[in-house]
């Protein structure tokens, strides 16, 4: 099968089916061979919904004339197994959700479908969306197409790995303090935090409810501001979502940088903490310097207290986990373990007989993994009696004045956004970090903030190290100034169309096995 | 800096947050637990004398919806994934419980 290349867009997808060139059946099976043959190997995909898939293609082929101006028609789409959708398995990754099927869409998912995509299946990811390595999952850790024995980086590991392996065009996934960008860029593709509110949130599992935020993974920023131009907007069911005017979010045909002012906390990458990777280093000031060129300009910016967002994240996050995952208790779905012991009044049914409290500890004890557990614990202990002033609440004081650190970066000097590398280094190998979650968490350097902030953040292609691993280039914006990023990834694009490359294949030559 | 993480205090919190934990994962988190508590530590310098009490993006202006009556899910479809759901002889639907008073 021929890698796709020019025609593996949102907007020659929907033409081509618009006009009939291309029936969508036709690019929504090749999408499903392309599964069947390699996602033995990456283990991307928590769910094929093969039958539906094509059933909705066949539908859109038989209603194209009456459905072409639909922005997404026939574009085929994953969608990361925290975002319920109807009737079709929601599991998070998680023992404690096996056989859950949602009785709704979640808002996003019914705005793709109104759109005419074609979702194909759900992604793996970590449990709950609680890890940087998709290796916290259920369904074991999806692979690094660009490299089996490293992780695709999590949570939406799964989404990253298949739009980096051409599963389909989009992936749409959540992020909470990086699960978006830190995947995308450990894959070589574009991933986007919208502007807290920007998307609304109904149907998401939730984890950090004032952190949590969906947005796409695609090859290219304009397939990235397509799917957010569907997905954005108020919703009645989210009482967090934004009003803000949605435009196309269309690149100005313009391809350069002219007027646009770019910040660099020197001062944050420099410190030894970062653990900033020479390769990674390279490549941002490259890409920075194709803005430059792009008519761009470079200033240095402070971040005073960017510093501390990892211990900010890390208590702000699990407690509101600890919160939100109260809710999986084996009472209104889930599974509920049958109960080990007999009751002690002999009842002919022990779980029962038990009592409420004991069932509660024996269902999350069977249904959550080591890490979830983690995150409860911490966040348990951040909020309780004793605790709260010295943890949640000094977290929650300092997550604002990192706040007022952007503000005041973007009012006093001027800057539309602020560049950073994604991540400190490329993919890390399987298993690496499995046994210090400290060590993972401090990964999330350069992720977090914009999670704490509320702040729209792109994770962009910007090479591939020595090793071939991809490198991610991090931007974030102004509140609800998506097209700055979209704009900027433009110019990064035409300078070093990096998604053009398919990473290496099975039986290419270089593809390890495995089960 | 605060005394270091005891396992007492992570068997305390796992019966806050009602999940059960083997010796071994008590004796893990502790471990694991009180390096991220040991790291996060370093908030305590940050002067946040003049910071609000709290903060969180987007409150401003969330909209609310007119508190009126509007479509719901079914009894059935509201059981469908319970994992004991209990039916009455009048046809009404329920999640089934162990018993809640002693």
């Amino acid at each position: 099968m021929a890698a796709p290349r020019d025609d593996w867009t949102v907007a020659a997808i929907r033409t081509a089916v618009a006009g009939g060139s291309r029936s969508a059946v036709e690019i929504c099976r090749d999408c499903l061979d392309r599964i069947a043959t390699e996602d033995g190997r990456l283990n991307a995909m928590s769910v094929v919904l093969r039958e539906d898939a094509l059933a909705r293609a066949a539908e859109i082929d038989a209603r194209r004339q009456e459905w072409r101006e639909l922005p997404l028609l026939g574009v085929p789409i994953t969608v990361k197994d925290v975002i319920c959708t109807r009737g079709q398995p929601t599991t998070a990754a998680s023992r404690i959700l096996r056989g859950f099927r949602p009785t709704y869409d979640a808002t996003v998912v019914s705005r793709l479908r109104a759109a005419g995509a074609v979702i194909v299946g759900k992604t793996n990811c970590d449990e709950f969306a609680m890890g940087s390595s998709t290796e916290h999952s259920a369904y074991g850790p999806t692979r690094n197409p660009w490299s089996t024995d490293r992780t695709p980086g999590g949570s939406s590991g799964g989404a990253a790995a298949a739009v980096a392996a051409r599963f389909a065009p989009v992936s749409i996934a959540s992020d909470t303090g990086g699960s978006v960008r830190q995947p995308a860029a450990f894959c070589g593709v574009v991933g986007l935090k919208p502007t807290y509110g920007r998307v609304s949130r109904y149907g998401l599992l939730a984890f950090g409810s004032s952190l949590d935020q969906i947005g796409p993974l695609t090859l290219r920023s304009a397939d990235a501001a397509a799917v957010l131009a569907v997905v954005a907007g108020a919703d009645p069911l989210d009482a967090t979502s934004a009003g803000a005017p949605v435009d196309s979010f269309a690149a100005p045909p313009c391809g350069h940088a002219r007027g646009m002012r770019v910040g660099v906390p020197r001062r944050l990458l420099e410190t030894g903490e970062a653990g900033l990777d020479a390769e990674v280093r390279s490549a941002f000031d490259a890409a920075l310097r194709a803005i430059e060129e792009a008519g761009g300009e470079i200033v240095d910016v402070d971040l005073p207290h960017a510093a501390y967002s990892v211990p900010t994240y890390y208590l702000v996050a699990p407690a509101e986990a600890s919160s939100n995952l109260a809710r999986y208790d084996g009472v209104r779905y889930g599974v509920r373990p049958e109960a080990g012991q007999r009751g002690e009044d002999g009842a002919k049914d022990p779980a029962r007989a038990e009592g409420i409290a004991r069932m509660y500890e024996r269902t999350r004890h069977a249904g959550f993994g080591a890490e979830v557990k983690r995150r409860i614990m911490l966040g348990t202990y951040a909020l309780s009696a004793g605790y709260y002033d010295a943890y949640y609440r000094k977290a929650q004081q300092v997550r604002g004045l990192i706040r007022g650190d952007y503000d005041r970066a973007f009012e006093d000097a001027g800057i539309d956004v602020v560049a950073t590398p994604t991540t400190p280094t490329p993919a890390f190998r399987l298993g690496e970090r499995a046994e210090d979650p400290l060590a993972m968490y401090l990964g999330d350097v350069f992720t977090v903030s914009a999670n704490l902030t509320g702040l729209p953040a792109v994770s962009l292609p910007a090479g591939r190290t020595t090793a071939g691993l991809p490198v991610g280039f991090q931007l974030t914006g102004r509140p609800f100034d998506e097209q700055a990023l979209f704009r900027l990834g433009d110019v990064l694009e035409r300078a070093s169309p990096w998604w053009r490359d398919p990473p290496p294949r099975a039986g290419a030559g270089g593809g390890e096995t495995s089960g | 800096m605060p005394k270091r993480l005891t396992r007492v205090e992570v068997e305390r919190i796992a019966a806050l947050a009602r999940l059960e934990l083997t010796p071994d994962e008590a004796e893990l988190f502790t471990r694991q637990l009180g390096d991220v508590l040991d790291y996060a530590e370093r908030l305590q310098s940050v002067d946040t004398a003049a910071a609000p009490a709290s903060w969180r993006p987007g409150a401003a202006d969330s909209p609310l919806r007119p508190d009126e009556g509007r479509p719901s899910l079914s009894p059935d479809e509201a059981v469908s994934n319970a994992p004991d759901p209990g039916a009455g002889v009048d046809g009404a639907r329920f999640f089934r419980v162990p018993r809640v008073i002693g």
